[in-house]
């Protein structure tokens, strides 16, 4: 029963995108635009990086190399997740507006619903560039490259992927509880930008912070610690599918907690 | 009919108040902001004294201050007027007896007075009494630096407004705002000065707008700019308000013309 409904799920997972590129392909100029637009946003962060160490060798104890891999493996993660979780304006959207109600007289999960209905495929480009800087960085460092680094990359950024989704989720989810945290997603979006460091860097007030409140450092630097010798930290590394499962898991039970309370906004 | 545009001013400023929980949150981001850089920027120094020609201190102040003039300058008047062409009512907007474009701006001043006066302020005080940061002690460097972050406001203003008016010509110019906001948060200075750019980049930099924007004001604040260079800060920011006046009025004409409103 449950495996035939994931089957369901994916099935329509199939006709969103189809239909996604349907209406994609009648405007083509933004699809570029916004593939652009993405990756310069990539390119400036890696601006800053090339410029801060054109003036010092070393950020902490971590080298230039270090902080680009770091910075390739958020960019993979930071794309898959926002390929397929867009949820920045869920409660207008979808509480304010009312469009929730008619999610809910449909047979598939409300969450699937709505995530599909957001799904923004252009974000994978910058996933794929991503691989790219990492590849890159990962020659320039000589690390080794063992037969199942690609299927630990796979878990770690599943892993990544799950921690964003998750939080975002919960977040999107209070909207059910309480009218418009407009200004908590922007919040949590500045918040997460600071993963892309190593956060050794940071005191160990916002260190605890993003590992253990707001996991975004597993969204960057504890992942990337499996590969790169010099920082080797194979419990930490690990905790990334751990923490993923759990965020997700919390995400999940707010947002079936919420659904049940939803009222519907009148009128 | 001064009176009428003061109005925008004060009301934009009211309606800013009544959102208080965008008030919170906008603090905290700026702290985050702040913090975040302040960390990031005391491993970048390490053990050096002095990097580009900012001893430490300094660059603890042009954090501060830069995120704090980014607070009075910043606004979305690129996404209003862009939301007002898509939806058509700047057409209405357009038959009433002022310049639509002079309210747009008195709207984006009211915004940034109320962050001036609620945020800037104690998110200053509240930085100098966590972090090393020094306040110029010479009254003049105080008055510059306030004629030049007016100077900010205003550049980039233009630079919002021309991003908005795009809308007139293109079908969908969200892209196009994006990368104007990620361009305004490099070029201008506030996540890196220019003068940790490369020698080219900074040749570059000398002959866009953005420099002016935070790079300049930051600079007299901090005290790396002074005697006769800070007239010539000054200076490039005045130019750059006349020049970018041109292409803002030429595009607001044309765009007149070939307006058309779709459904209605």
């Amino acid at each position: 029963m449950r495996l035939s409904r994931l089957g369901y799920t994916f099935g329509l997972f199939k006709e969103y995108i189809a239909n996604y590129a349907k209406v994609k392909l009648t405007y083509r100029a933004d699809f570029w635009v916004e593939v652009v637009s993405d990756l310069l946003f990539s390119l400036t962060n890696l601006l800053f990086i090339f410029i801060v160490f054109q003036h010092t060798p070393t950020l902490g104890d971590w080298s230039e190399s270090e902080v680009v891999f770091v910075y390739g493996y958020f960019m993979i993660a930071q794309g898959v997740f926002s390929a397929f979780t867009n949820l920045w304006n869920f409660g207008d959207r979808y509480i304010i507006k009312g469009e929730m109600d008619r999610v809910l007289t449909r047979p598939a999960h409300s969450l699937a619903q709505v995530m599909l209905e957001n799904v923004d495929p252009p974000s994978l480009v910058s996933s794929l560039v991503g691989l790219g800087i990492m590849g890159t960085a990962w020659a320039k460092l000589g690390l080794a490259f063992d037969w199942y680094d690609p299927f630990v990359l796979i878990v770690m950024v599943l892993g990544s992927v799950l921690i964003y989704t998750g939080i975002y989720i919960t977040l999107a989810a209070i909207s059910f509880y309480s009218d418009a945290p407009t200004g908590i997603i922007p919040l949590m979006y500045n918040i997460q930008s600071y993963g892309r460091y190593p956060v050794q860097i940071y005191n160990r007030g916002i260190r605890f912070l993003l590992t253990w409140v707001l996991p975004f450092a597993f969204v960057g630097v504890y992942p990337a610690m499996f590969f790169l010798e010099a920082h080797r930290n194979v419990f930490m590394a690990w905790m990334t599918p751990v923490v993923g499962l759990i965020a997700a898991g919390i995400g999940l039970g707010v947002w079936n907690r919420g659904v049940k309370r939803y009222r519907g906004a009148g009128s | 009919m001064n009176a009428a545009y003061f109005e925008f001013v004060r009301i934009r400023f009211l309606t800013m108040l009544a959102y208080r929980v965008n008030y919170y949150s906008g603090i905290i981001v700026y702290a985050i902001n702040i913090g975040a850089y302040y960390f990031l920027w005391k491993a970048i120094y390490g053990d050096a004294g002095s990097l580009a020609g900012f001893t430490v201190e300094q660059m603890t102040t042009y954090v501060a201050v830069s995120w704090m003039a980014r607070a009075f300058y910043f606004n979305n008047l690129d996404r209003e007027i862009s939301n007002e062409i898509r939806d058509g009512s700047v057409a209405v907007q357009m038959t009433r007896p002022i310049n639509y474009l002079m309210v747009k701006m008195m709207q984006g001043f009211g915004e940034g007075v109320f962050r001036l006066l609620l945020f800037m302020v104690p998110g200053m005080i509240l930085a100098t009494l966590l972090f090393h940061v020094t306040l110029p002690s010479d009254p003049v460097r105080w008055i510059v630096f306030f004629v030049m972050i007016w100077f900010s406001f205003l550049i980039n203003t233009q630079l919002n407004i021309l991003t908005g008016l795009f809308a007139f010509f293109v079908e969908n110019n969200e892209g196009l705002m994006r990368m104007k906001r990620v361009l305004v948060d490099l070029l201008s200075g506030v996540i890196v000065p220019i003068a940790f750019f490369p020698a080219w980049g900074r040749a570059v930099m000398d002959w866009l707008p953005f420099q002016a924007i935070t790079y300049l004001p930051s600079s007299v604040f901090t005290g790396r700019t002074s005697g006769t260079e800070t007239w010539h800060a000054l200076l490039i920011q005045v130019v750059w308000f006349a020049v970018l006046v041109v292409p803002i009025v030429l595009m607001w004409r044309s765009a007149r013309r070939r307006l058309f409103v779709q459904g209605g």
